[in-house]
């Protein structure tokens, strides 16, 4: 790898540590900022270890210890990030866990984890910790950060932060060499020692707690730093979960790493605003939050003034033809430069203002799969937006896309000193240095997902490309074979067809069958307005979905993504033969969705086993009926005859014949 | 594990302690007419320091003129009005509102076109004490004093948990959050008693359940005694520690929540029986 960070100086292998150093090299830069009554209050280097000393000398005193587990429970405020290393000092153990999670999943975390101590952020996190005191008997003390609403609670076993962080001054102040005894404290911790213990969120059975070290996130964030050349100067805003490890690694391990300054907003509803005055030069964010910024955008650009509108189209063409080449260092003529540069000045530059992005030099973007018009439209603005591909058993990076090669559909090459490679059954693995030490209580698991030589199971299938560039398929267990043993990846298939706008959700069928049937899902805003600029009169979704207008717009999109698949060599054998568009929305009401959306194919393989079976059977209708829950619980039943539509399939390209070679 | 056997609700319940608070205000015998017609007739009741009280009625009752007989907008023309003490004479509202009375309307009153920020900082203006030339210089005391206002103002706006629309302009908000504004106004003046006129009128359910909260916190976090109309009986009933019933300008019951409840008057009054 051209860029490595290599192991750790004795003197800089935990964060204790290197917060040590920040504050005598950067002692007078900003380390955290946070807004709060309106104003930005800012903390430097050398303030952050006083705050992070002073409340780790009056956690010791409340009797927190080596090995013991500490939950942090809250949205990002600095408090709770300075809590993890003033616990990590005195050799404790931080599990962050996400705040939002409903009370009996968090007890569970909290109780597998045996916390001693959980400093949470507020009343409602409090009552949450009471209500679970069955669950997590090992719990003793609370410390909480707002006192709001908890003047009335007993003392005993609950504190208040800054009287915990008092009782660590006044200790000190009642006996100086105390600080020098904190430090030795930690003088002798190791890199290999315990770090942080994060819970999976666990989207199949019960939360696995990763238990990675020092080692694993400080050369991890160091390898990060490196790759994308971030330094002291950056800033970055914390709004992500904490107990998600991208946060752990953007705004705990690279901030103190390199020395960046954390911004916590305001609170969850200020982040557009806090991003704005803040304006960000390391950013990261899920593909959802770009698809708002994009959107809102659209919708305001559809009020403009005429000649703003006329001007923004204009631009956004020059943009579109020019900009990612600008970005990546190509040649572009004369003209486009300078048309680019006129635009920059329109338009451009003040929509990057309007989102807060002015002063982005890296954006990363991970999670799901993006769709390619929406980071198209970002890097043809200028903004280095790149993707990802991590977990946090591999603290954070596997692969990262290096500037000036970005491909929408891959996720990058391996990170610095990552090994790849894809196993016999198309699971991709790595090897790194950021690999966790194992999951907490569950050698069964950990066994299952490392190898004894290190090698990690992601759960992805993908391919490595002729580039080099990584690209995920499709869950492993999820990718199956048709029956002519091609290939058949169903989330794929379901994300190209559902970067249509029109289609909401497809859920694509075809293992150990002989060919690919697709159920489609129109967007009835989307395809709603699509009819009103048409002409096209409906009176019911159901109406609708089976018009024979949006039957033809819905085949030349299948079409599309047919085409897209025949040119790509492995792909070719699993273009959608078959299509149908159902006749009522996928609901989480009738258990078609998972809450958080997601299509549970199992479910509705059963329930609409009818349909499935007429995709197969050749038939070009079927009369089905569907029992529908309403939002007030009552049943009622949907009837409608559904239309299926054969595709033509498009010759492969010639990857596949190289591949059959 | 009894570690955290602790009392998660602090609030002393009326069956258990008897506490004697303090009468902030009291009303006695009091009448008020519009010409021929009687909106108040002999009534008399009492508001202590640091309850809530609620002030229920069918429509028509007199409850919104009872308010207005409180906070000084209109002088009964009989019986008399004790605040803090002292029997009030005939004033003009801003007197009312500088003796530390603050109160929210029935329809929002707010001023549309400026933002939360300056909407709730109108609230301050009472408290003000330089005078316009300092204001207009802007200068040394004036500003050190808007300084200190704001804050306070800032306090209130994380109090309300609205930092997301401190400078959007009031009339573009919905509805439940422009009462929250008009509440965060009110609460500017720190008053000892806080009048709330069908604060939870036109919400949805989590509106509600959201201002009842910030009800519960106001009077518990700052002490401030709240005298409340409303209509939704839930909210009524688990908010308010004493509750007083007018029908036809006539006090009808007056008590705790679950005695006004079981009073035969009450449900006569309620379900309309004839006069």
């Amino acid at each position: 790898m051209a860029v490595s960070a290599g192991a750790s100086a004795p003197g800089e292998d935990t964060f204790p540590k290197i917060l040590l150093r920040n504050a005598e090299v950067f002692g007078t830069r900003t380390a955290f900022r946070e807004k709060d009554l309106g104003i930005w209050q800012s903390w430097t280097w050398a303030g952050v270890l006083e705050e992070i000393r002073a409340f780790s000398i009056g956690l010791q005193d409340l009797g927190l210890g080596p090995g013991d587990k500490i939950a942090i429970v809250g949205a990002n405020r600095p408090r709770l990030y300075w809590a993890m290393v003033a616990a990590q000092a005195i050799g404790a153990v931080p599990v962050p866990v996400y705040s939002d999670s409903v009370a009996e999943e968090m007890a569970f975390v909290l109780g597998h984890a045996e916390v001693r101590f959980a400093v949470v952020e507020d009343q409602e996190q409090v009552d949450k910790l009471l209500s679970m005191e069955d669950e997590v008997p090992s719990l003793t003390e609370i410390i909480f950060d707002e006192t709001r609403g908890l003047s009335g609670y007993d003392e005993a076993h609950l504190h208040d932060y800054q009287k915990v962080q008092e009782r660590g001054r006044a200790l000190l102040s009642e006996k100086p060499s105390r600080a020098a005894d904190w430090q030795a404290g930690f003088a002798d911790a190791k890199g290999s020692d315990l770090a942080v213990m994060l819970y999976t969120s666990g989207t199949t059975g019960r939360p696995k707690g990763v238990m990675l070290s020092f080692d694993n996130l400080i050369i991890s964030a160091r390898n990060g730093n490196a790759f994308d050349h971030l330094d002291e100067t950056e800033e970055v805003l914390a709004y992500l979960p904490m107990a998600w490890i991208g946060d752990h690694v953007f705004s705990l391990a690279q901030a103190f790493t390199a020395g960046y300054c954390v911004n916590c907003p305001e609170s969850m509803d200020t982040i557009d605003t806090d991003r704005l005055e803040i304006a960000p030069s390391y950013f990261f964010a899920p593909p959802r939050v770009y698809e708002n910024l994009l959107t809102r955008i659209m919708v305001r650009m559809e009020d403009a003034g005429p000649f703003k509108k006329k001007m923004f189209d204009y631009f956004m063409e020059v943009a579109r033809r020019s900009g990612e080449k600008i970005l990546n260092g190509e040649s572009v003529s004369f003209k486009d430069r300078l048309l680019y540069a006129i635009g920059d000045f329109c338009v451009y530059g003040p929509l990057k203002n309007r989102m807060g992005l002015t002063r982005l030099k890296v954006g990363y973007t991970a999670g799901e799969a993006i769709g390619p018009e929406i980071f198209r439209f970002f890097r043809s603005l200028g903004l280095n937006l790149k993707q990802l591909y991590g977990q946090t058993e591999a603290s954070v990076y596997i692969t990262l896309q290096p500037d000036g090669e970005i491909f929408g559909d891959t996720v990058g090459k391996p990170a610095p000193d990552v090994e790849l490679k894809i196993a016999e059954s198309g699971e991709v693995m790595y090897r790194s240095p950021g690999v966790f030490v194992g999951y907490f209580k569950n050698d069964e698991a950990t066994a299952e997902t490392k190898t004894p030589d290190g090698w990690v199971h992601t759960g992805d299938a993908g391919i490595i490309a002729d580039n080099g560039h990584l690209k995920i398929i499709d869950r492993a267990k999820d990718v199956g074979k048709l029956t002519d043993g091609s290939l058949f990846p169903p989330k794929y298939i379901e994300n190209k067809l559902k970067f249509f706008p029109n289609v909401k959700e497809a859920v694509a069928f075809g293992h150990e069958r002989d060919r690919v049937g697709v159920f489609i899902n129109i967007d009835l805003t989307a395809v709603g307005s699509w009819a009103e600029r048409n002409n096209v009169n409906y009176a019911s979704y159901q109406e609708l979905a089976a018009h024979p207008d949006v039957y033809r717009m819905i085949e030349g999109h299948v079409d599309q993504v047919n085409r897209d698949l025949s040119e790509e060599p492995m792909m070719a054998g699993a273009q959608v033969r078959r299509f149908l568009v159902l006749h009522k929305e996928l609901d989480a009401d009738d258990g078609e969705l998972t809450r958080t959306q997601k299509v549970r194919r199992s479910f509705i393989a059963e329930r609409y086993a009818p349909l499935i079976e007429a995709l197969y059977d050749g038939s070009t209708s079927k009369h089905v009926r569907t029992e529908v829950t309403y939002e007030d619980g009552r049943k009622g039943a949907i009837e409608a005859t559904v239309e299926i539509r054969d595709m033509p399939l498009h010759v492969a390209g010639e990857g596949l014949q190289e591949a059959a070679e | 594990m009894n570690a955290f056997a602790i009392e998660t609700d602090p609030a002393p319940s009326d069956q258990t302690v008897i506490v004697e608070r303090d009468l902030l205000l009291s009303v006695d015998n009091v009448s008020l007419a519009f010409g021929g017609v009687k909106a108040i007739t002999d009534i008399s009741f009492n508001i202590e320091k640091g309850e809530i009280r609620a002030i229920i009625g069918p429509n028509g009752a007199g409850k919104t003129s009872m308010l207005n007989v409180i906070n000084g907008f209109y002088h009964p023309q009989e019986g008399t009005i004790t605040w803090q003490g002292k029997v009030r004479r005939k004033m003009k509202p801003y007197e009312a509102a500088s003796q530390g009375i603050a109160r929210t309307f029935q329809n929002v009153a707010l001023f549309t076109g400026m933002t939360t920020l300056d909407n709730i900082m109108s609230g301050r203006s009472l408290k003000m004490h330089r005078n316009f030339f300092w204001q207009l210089l802007w200068r040394g005391p004036a500003e050190r004093e808007e300084i200190e206002h704001r804050r306070k103002v800032e306090d209130i706006i994380d109090f309300l948990e609205i930092q997301a629309i401190r400078k959007t302009p009031v009339g573009k908000l919905p509805y439940g959050l422009q009462k929250r504004v008009e509440l965060g106004r009110a609460l500017a003046m720190e008053p000892e008693l806080l009048l709330l006129d069908e604060p939870m009128a036109g919400m949805n359910l989590e509106e509600k359940e959201d201002m009842s909260r910030f009800i519960l916190d106001v009077n518990r976090e700052f002490g401030t005694t709240i005298a409340l109309i409303e209509h939704d009986m839930g909210v009524v009933m688990d908010l308010s520690d004493r509750v007083v019933v007018l029908d036809y300008g006539k006090k009808i019951a007056d008590g705790p929540p679950e005695e006004v409840q079981a009073s035969q008057d009450v449900i006569d009054a309620y379900l309309g029986v004839s006069h």
